[in-house]
């Protein structure tokens, strides 16, 4: 068997297309866009037409795309951003417990600069409690922070819900960190009301190193670092040309309907068979049809998950642990921690994640193999 | 241009019949340490000191031969022709060059003569000098102390030439790497053994890394990280053989046949035959540990007693009388801490037991090796070896 990689939530193999398009920009239209002559122009254009693309797949303007370095950037671009431009209005800031800590950890920090800062709780579905949102709103509260689609579980939060209930609300952001839920799942921005919205190239079939943020027309954020008047000044820098042109091609490739139905369909097949062919497995997060078609977190008793890894690796499958390994440092997920999941089940827990190429063949194969190296873990670990 | 640097060293000048090959091992190390960037290289000894020529910057030299064991001080100097006049006029300059941009700087000029056709004895070259320098710098910039001086004008009239140097940069010290033998390091990804390899290889000793490999119980990351540590070691050894061991079957065989309070203990005198063995092919005579005492279940007095008696060879254990912060203190100075660090290390302990035994018996140890028939693995786990060599000089 081939490599079967299933790790397409921490990254993805970028579709030959966008390769060819990076080719292309960093061959021949190497220019700069902001030079004046033909060359620049050709890369201008290359940028035009990736923001535009983006543009159209997010449904809003492409006025309201900004090109970054990554998730990562995004997140921090629009929180700070958000809370510099807003702070006269109040302190209070919301987000959930289960973010990614591109942005749990800026809200500590900002917690530590004496913002007020609520995280809510989630169930062990991970979806956050609306009632619980609506006790920390008040007139003071100037951004909510919530991402799409979960990194570790694939739970979707009730986004529209969250929204409506924003809408009663003056001199506040709606910032949505969408790096895993753009082209996965559908999230209509300007009817829910999303001010901020951040997205990741390299996960969907991208290159590394290239995001954007979707600002509303009329949202302020300040920028976080200055320099001339490229992204309109809001993040000035040479655009990573390449980065961006592949950006833009991978939209045009985003799963279709049938795909997210087939990727349903396979983890489906993959949770349905470890959980009858594996004894103490569990699912993690929500039920299967609830969460995004992507994403499966799932438990062995009595294993590690770093373990498991590593022994599937020997057959060529590539999968995450959702937890970092906890022998030295005592951190395991604080995602599935907020999920109470039993400390001993954390341990055991692995990701898989689908991208629209993945085929049953190889869901079938990697359950095998599973379980053999579930059984031979076991063996060796219980005694 | 090349530069002149005079290379003090301490202990190995006392070695009595060996000196000369002390110093032939350290001249060397140096060339090695230092060939690599630059073929302007020239490393000769006369009269207990070593001398190194080459136009390398500065900076560079004095970072590369501080990692040369060995040596306790680099003087970057000049060599001028034996007349008083040349002497005056390049101390005087090399005063101006070493003088801070403003206040008072006290000195003393130093010489020795050990030519004893030059003109001027040791004391009047002393008074000379300074009178000249004195009278030729700012006034009141420079001031006599005898006593203490901020700045020391070395002075020394040999046959040939007068060296002259003004600052005395510390070397590492201890003894040149390989003329003390050979050892075998059990090395880890943790903090501990990187610096007793580092304290060995102080005393001449050449290490030989040895790491057990678990895939898939411990990651290959863990292996990335050891790797990392062989090379910031080599760095002061030169070329470097880490062995890694893949120990997986051994460990899942032990694990199947011992008792699981033993299994730490077990494991240990198995690492430590088999480092033996990989040690003695190598030409080594000793064994080296990271080990610090009670540091943890394997690190007892009882557990030592009962891992010693597997292996012939000596087992030196360099950090036994110090506590983790002075080791991490080390760790941070030879610059292995930052790695060390990294979370990989036994990053999954499967096979720790929750209750290892501390205080096991060598009839213990016995009893629970009884079903453990794996000296096949064990001859497997040495013939397959992997050898990753690394040479910081090439």
């Amino acid at each position: 068997m081939e490599e079967i990689y299933l790790d397409n939530a921490a990254t993805t193999k970028p579709y030959p297309e966008v390769v060819e398009k990076m080719k292309i920009a960093l061959t021949t239209t190497y220019g700069n866009p902001s030079s004046l002559h033909r060359m620049g122009i050709e890369a201008e254009k290359m940028i035009k037409e990736a923001r535009k693309n983006i543009a159209s797949k997010l449904d809003v303007s492409d006025k309201e795309v900004y090109f970054t370095s990554g998730g990562t950037e995004s997140n921090n671009l629009a929180i700070k951003g958000a809370v510099n431009s807003l702070k006269r209005h109040g302190k209070r800031l919301i987000t959930s417990s289960i973010e990614h800590p591109s942005v749990l950890n800026l809200f500590k920090r900002l917690e530590s600069e004496g913002y007020d800062v609520k995280y809510l709780q989630v169930d062990n579905e991970g979806i956050i409690d609306l009632e619980e949102l609506k006790a920390y709103l008040n007139d003071e509260t100037i951004l909510v922070s919530i991402m799409g689609v979960n990194n570790e579980t694939g739970s979707i939060q009730p986004l529209a819900e969250i929204g409506e209930l924003l809408s009663d609300y003056d001199n506040l952001y709606f910032h949505v960190d969408g790096v895993q839920s753009f082209g996965k799942v559908d999230i209509p921005l300007s009817k829910i009301g999303i001010d901020l919205y951040s997205i990741s190239a390299h996960k969907i079939h991208g290159s590394k190193g290239t995001g954007a943020l979707y600002i509303k027309r009329g949202t302020r954020i300040d920028n976080l670092i200055s320099g001339s008047k490229q992204e309109s000044g809001i993040r000035p820098g040479t655009e990573n040309v390449p980065g961006i042109a592949g950006f833009g091609q991978a939209v045009e490739l985003l799963p279709s309907q049938d795909d997210k139905e087939k990727m349903y369909r396979l983890k489906e097949l993959l949770v349905t068979r470890i959980l009858d062919e594996i004894e103490e497995s569990y699912l993690n997060g929500p039920k299967i049809h609830s969460g995004a078609a992507h994403i499966a977190n799932i438990s062995f008793a009595g294993v590690k998950g770093e373990v498991l890894i590593h022994t599937l690796e020997r057959d060529n499958i590539y999968l995450s642990t959702g937890a970092a390994c906890s022998s030295k440092q005592d951190t395991p997920s604080y995602v599935l921690e907020a999920m109470k999941v039993k400390p001993k089940l954390i341990e055991g827990a692995i990701r898989f994640s689908f991208a629209p190429s993945t085929t049953e063949e190889e869901v079938n194969y990697t359950v095998d193999k599973l379980k053999d190296a579930v059984k031979m873990l076991r063996k060796i670990m219980q005694r | 241009m090349k530069r002149l640097y005079l290379i003090r060293y301490g202990e190995i000048g006392l070695k009595g019949k060996n000196r000369f090959m002390f110093e032939d091992k350290l001249i060397s190390n140096i060339i090695k340490a230092l060939k690599k960037e630059s073929d302007e290289l020239d490393v000769y000894k006369t009269y207990g000191r070593i001398y190194v020529e080459t136009d390398l910057a500065r900076d560079k030299v004095i970072a590369k031969l501080q990692k040369v064991f060995g040596i306790v001080g680099i003087a970057p100097a000049r060599e001028v022709e034996l007349d008083v006049d040349e002497v005056k006029k390049n101390c005087l300059e090399m005063v101006q060059e070493a003088l801070p941009k403003s206040g008072v700087t006290t000195f003393k000029v130093n010489a020795r003569r050990n030519n004893k056709s030059f003109p001027l004895n040791s004391m009047e070259l002393n008074r000379e000098l300074g009178a000249h320098i004195l009278i030729n710098t700012e006034d009141g910039r420079l001031q006599v102390d005898v006593h203490n001086p901020e700045l020391m004008v070395n002075v020394e009239v040999r046959k040939k030439a007068v060296y002259i140097y003004t600052q005395d940069i510390p070397g590492c010290g201890g003894l040149p790497v390989g003329v003390t033998g050979t050892a075998g390091l059990l090395l880890s990804g943790g903090i501990d053994s990187p610096v007793a390899g580092w304290m060995l290889m102080k005393r001449g000793v050449k290490i030989i890394p040895i790491y057990f490999h678990s895939f898939p119980f411990t990651s290959d990351r863990a292996k990335e990280k050891v790797i990392d540590l062989t090379e910031t070691l080599a760095t002061y050894q030169g070329e470097t053989k880490l062995h890694v061991v893949h120990f997986t079957d051994i460990q899942t065989e032990m694990n199947d046949k011992c008792p699981a309070e033993l299994t730490t203990i077990i494991m240990r005198r198995i690492m430590m035959r088999i480092a033996e063995q990989i040690t003695l092919n190598n030409g080594g005579k000793s064994l080296l540990t990271g080990e610090s005492m009670g540091q943890v279940a394997s690190q007892t007095m009882e557990s030592m007693y009962v891992t010693n008696m597997v292996p012939e060879m000596p087992i030196f254990r360099p950090l036994i009388g110090l506590d983790k912060v002075e080791i991490i203190e080390i760790a941070k100075r030879i610059g292995t801490y930052e790695t060390s660090i990294q979370p990989y290390e036994d990053c999954c302990t499967v096979f720790v037991p929750e209750k290892p035994a501390t205080k096991a018996t060598p009839d213990d140890v016995k009893e629970g090796e009884k079903d453990l028939h794996i000296d096949d693995l064990i001859e497997k786990a040495i013939d397959e070896v992997e050898i990753i060599t690394i040479n910081p000089y090439k």
